[in-house]
């Protein structure tokens, strides 16, 4: 049988051609290494396209009192204290770096008056630091980085003839299975080719995961077709472990109405911008709904979060902008107690608080999706929203500094990998990690490669002809289940039992469930030929989504407490004792196992950044004894200075 | 609310195809693209074509509805007679590969070969200044989403594939006149985009202006200013006299076609 497979030998093969795929694949390049980019879908139109409000670097544009001390605790913060405190340092200090690196390729942001590039307020964020276009970051940064990469194939044809002798696309191909040798190295990629059907061997030492996240598990999502957990699930089976994956982040402001454009992102810039959360008795209820952990940063009356957009300095941000597990589970509250909009949200209203030129110019795109898809013009009324799932903290365990997976040869840079975001990830945040740790993962990826000095892994021929049938067996059962139905019962099972808001016997059900789910998986069969096949295609994605969903379960039954992205309603305090422990998964045969694993201490230096006060409100006294006295009052990053924001024009 | 509407599409692949009938549920809100994901789910499983973020943001669904090219996810059922017969369509203009899905593959080839942006190699990262004013009328063309309907409409290519070698469609004239107008580049593309490119080909009939779904005026601020670009150069006295005395040789600052000229 695998005499049927194209084959293809590269250094590094990259699954994923988003913003760290392509950044993965551009440092690989230049490190010498020939590099393969693997994208299910046409090259640029990966799930980045669709990120809106822009990429968090301390540049300092907007407000000089920023700098990557200050990120880094925004960040911390947001992650209510789990994030991995290596990947949120190396994050917080090369972002700016990424950032204008893409500049350097042509990228064109939104200017200050000064010429430099503009920076946005978002939530959780201190000082406004989100570099943007409009609301069309992510497209400036996949088509960057799309062009980064021709420029680099121009390089290659002018030294060698061939465009693609270094680093070559292979759009709409599907990768099944990562290939070991037999040792356990990785050797390779197996996967489709989705125009053809025919089966592709990518054989390469080292393999960069930059597949993105697991939306498409669930029913309201903001993710596309293409977030059905591929990377998740390919690290598992290929032997990898992944991380705290009860922590799934709802954003707190996707459409609802109509129903088919339910679930589509409304960027967060339409607060940081200005636009406030109302009931359906026109109340801004987000006041009530301050927890305690944040309640001296944020404002205590409509006045003085008002004051905020236009003197930061001096007053102190509107609830709106707390981070997103926080909005979310409030709009939650509100549309339960019966406060909800006609169509079951609330209202985002930035009408009645900017002009319509402003909003025209800052949120051109939401302008633009509200009136093509929903009839309503958000420079005259407000939106309905609600809470839709858009992003997964957890991820493959990674070593900071390199990407590197516990499996040799396997690297996760981006969504797919976990740690960097603790429980809850800021917006703003997932652009920059993109470009800081799809550089890293290239880079530990060429340095593998390099510390092989020619001994490669050689593919274990066996597991060919296993991925090969796996691929086929919906061709080769009689009758069966539809893939398209398995697919949509399964993703409104997780909504509803493993969604925003958790409960034990629920999550237990959906376990159950899913058990029935896998039944029905094996079932399925499919029409027509291996040719450009949607159905084909479906069937294959359930394993994976099917493995990430039970992992999501399991990890969220065992972590007993709410923080971040995982709400128990059963047990609804966040608990100084849980946040020391990591929840590992792994496959063991055919079963998924968990266990707690010791989350890795926050050095000195970097607690030192915190006020003790602060600290106790997620630490141990065990853990809070450790810290020097000195650490008591740390460094203020505020300062009298007045800002000299230009987000402040037309307000 | 709901109703049953007729849909015509057409399946097949390179060899042959027809267009098949189906009678389809439609739902409030619903648009185009979602109709054919319900004709999938219910009724042909493997019903090819491409889509992605379902919001008018990546450019992966153009298809032609009732013989107009557009995205199936940004068309509403409701712009339609409830009795009205759709008929869909892959891309007019690309070879078919399945269904819906045809080979834009034309268009990766045009992108390779228009040199990339060239800052002054003395600026670093961060140190870029630019204003907003003048990053304006790049940034509008920055907006492209890359679904390739002004590419699929453009009747020089639409209707002659002969031209396909010599003329480069409307996105990727736009991407020259972006970088020509991207205030950091400093590579001239006036010739190239003339010579190699095909902008002489244009004729200003505005046809991809009129079915781009990010309303970007594509022959007006980006095809009209750079043919004036064009003209500038060939007919000023100076580089005319320039060029005829030698101090300025002939292409001096249009930088080579990767993959095309030496």
């Amino acid at each position: 049988m695998s005499d049927q497979i194209e084959r293809y030998t590269y250094d590094v093969v990259v699954i994923g051609a988003g913003g760290s795929g392509l950044r993965a694949a551009a440092e690989a390049r230049a490190r010498g290494k020939k590099t393969a980019v693997i994208s299910k879908s046409l090259f640029g139109k990966a799930h980045t396209v669709m990120a809106e409000g822009g990429a968090a670097a301390s540049m300092g544009n907007a407000n000089p009192n920023d700098n990557w001390q200050v990120h880094f605790r925004d960040t911390m913060r947001g992650g209510k204290f789990m994030n991995n405190p290596r990947m949120a340092e190396l994050h917080a200090k090369e972002a700016p770096d990424r950032v204008w690196e893409l500049e350097a390729w042509g990228a064109l942001f939104d200017r200050t008056k000064d010429g430099k590039i503009s920076q946005r307020n978002f939530g959780g964020h201190e000082y406004p630091r989100l570099a943007h276009v409009g609301d069309r970051t992510g497209l400036e940064m996949i088509r960057t980085m799309q062009q980064r990469i021709v420029q680099l194939q121009q390089e290659d044809a002018k030294s060698s003839g061939d465009p693609e002798a270094m680093i070559k696309v292979f759009a709409e191909t599907t990768i099944t299975r990562l290939v070991k040798d037999e040792s356990g190295r990785i050797a390779g990629a197996f996967g489709y080719i989705r125009d053809t059907g025919k089966f592709v061997l990518f054989e390469a030492p080292a393999v960069v995961l930059a597949t993105g996240g697991i939306g498409r598990t669930f029913k309201v999502t903001s993710n596309s077709w293409e977030y059905s957990g591929d990377g998740h699930a390919l690290a598992l089976l290929a032997g990898a472990k992944l991380m705290n994956m009860e922590f799934v982040q709802f954003h707190p402001t996707g459409m609802i109405w109509p129903p088919s454009v339910r679930g589509i992102l409304v960027t967060e810039s339409v607060r940081g911008d200005g636009g406030v959360l109302k009931n359906s008795e026109g109340k801004r209820f987000m006041f009530d709904y301050v927890p305690d952990v944040f309640r001296a940063q944020y404002a205590e009356t409509e006045e003085e979060g008002d004051r905020w957009y236009t003197d930061p300095d001096n007053n102190r941000r509107p609830p709106e902008l707390l981070p997103r597990d926080e909005v979310a589970r409030s709009i939650n509250s509100e549309i339960k107690a019966g406060r909800g909009t006609p169509h079951g949200g609330i209202f985002l209203d930035i009408a009645s608080r900017r002009s319509p030129d402003y909003i025209l110019s800052r949120l051109p795109s939401m302008h633009h999706q509200f009136k093509e898809l929903a009839d309503v013009d958000i420079t005259k009324e407000p939106m309905e929203i609600g809470p839709t799932c858009h992003y997964v903290m957890g991820g493959v365990e990674v070593e900071p500094d390199t990407g590197a997976s516990s499996v040799p040869g396997l690297f996760a840079a981006g969504e797919v990998s976990g740690g960097m975001h603790g429980s809850n990830r800021l917006g703003g945040n997932s652009l920059s990690d993109l470009l800081v740790f799809g550089k890293r993962a290239g880079d530990g990826a060429a340095a593998y490669v390099d510390s092989l000095s020619g001994a490669r892994p050689a593919v274990a021929e066996a597991s060919l002809d296993e991925a090969t049938a796996e691929a086929l067996a919906p061709f080769n059962r009689a009758e069966g289940e539809n893939p398209y139905t398995v697919h949509s019962e399964l993703q409104q099972t997780m909504n509803d039992l493993v969604g925003l808001i958790r409960r034990e016997p629920e999550v237990k059900q959906a376990l159950t469930e899913l058990e029935k789910f896998k039944e029905r998986a094996g079932r399925v069969t499919v029409e027509g030929g291996r040719a450009y096949n949607p159905g084909w295609h479906y069937a294959q994605d359930l394993r994976n989504m099917l493995l990430v969903a039970e992992c999501v379960a399991l990890a969220a039954l065992e972590r007993q407490e709410s923080r971040g992205g995982h709400t128990r309603d059963d047990y609804p305090a966040m608990s100084p004792e849980w946040r020391k422990i990591n929840l590992i998964l792994s496959l063991e045969g055919e079963k998924i196992e968990l266990r707690r694993q010791p989350i890795p201490e926050i050095p000195v230096e970097l607690l030192a950044l915190f006020e003790r006060s602060e600290l106790k409100k997620y630490m141990t006294d065990e853990e809070l004894a450790v810290l020097p006295a000195s650490s008591e009052a740390p460094e203020s990053p505020d300062s009298s200075e007045s800002s000299e924001s230009s987000e402040k024009e037309g307000h | 609310m709901g109703y049953t509407a007729k849909f015509r599409v057409w399946r097949g692949d390179a060899g042959s195809g027809a267009l098949k009938d189906y009678e389809v549920e439609v739902n409030e809100g619903e648009v185009v693209l979602d109709v054919l994901h319900r004709i999938q789910a219910t009724q042909a499983g493997d019903l090819a074509l491409r889509w992605n973020c379902k919001a008018g943001k990546c450019g992966s669904c153009s298809m032609e509805i009732n013989g107009r090219p557009r995205l199936g996810c940004m068309t509403r059922m409701s712009v339609f007679e409830q009795s009205e017969t759709l008929t869909i369509t892959p891309l007019r203009t690309f070879p078919v590969i399945r269904d819906l899905v045809t080979d834009v593959s034309f268009n990766y080839e045009k992108a390779l070969q228009i040199p990339s942006f060239t800052p002054d190699p003395d600026t670093k990262p961060g140190e870029f200044r630019m204003m907003q004013e003048d990053v304006n009328r790049s940034q509008e063309f920055r907006k492209c989403i890359e679904c390739y309907l002004c590419q699929n409409t453009c009747h020089v290519i639409r209707d002659h594939e002969e031209n396909e070698n010599a003329f480069a469609g409307p996105r990727f004239l736009m991407r020259i006149a972006e970088l020509e107008m991207h205030p950091a580049d400093e590579a001239d593309r006036r010739d190239i985009a003339q010579d190699d490119f095909g902008l002489g080909y244009c004729n200003i009939t505005k046809c991809c202006t009129e079915v781009c779904p990010e309303h970007i005026k594509i022959t007006d601020n980006a095809l009209i200013p750079m043919k004036e670009r064009v003209a500038g150069r060939k007919y000023d006295p100076l580089v005319w006299l320039g060029s005829k005395i030698g101090l300025r040789p002939k292409s001096a600052g249009t930088p080579s076609v990767p993959g095309k000229r030496p």
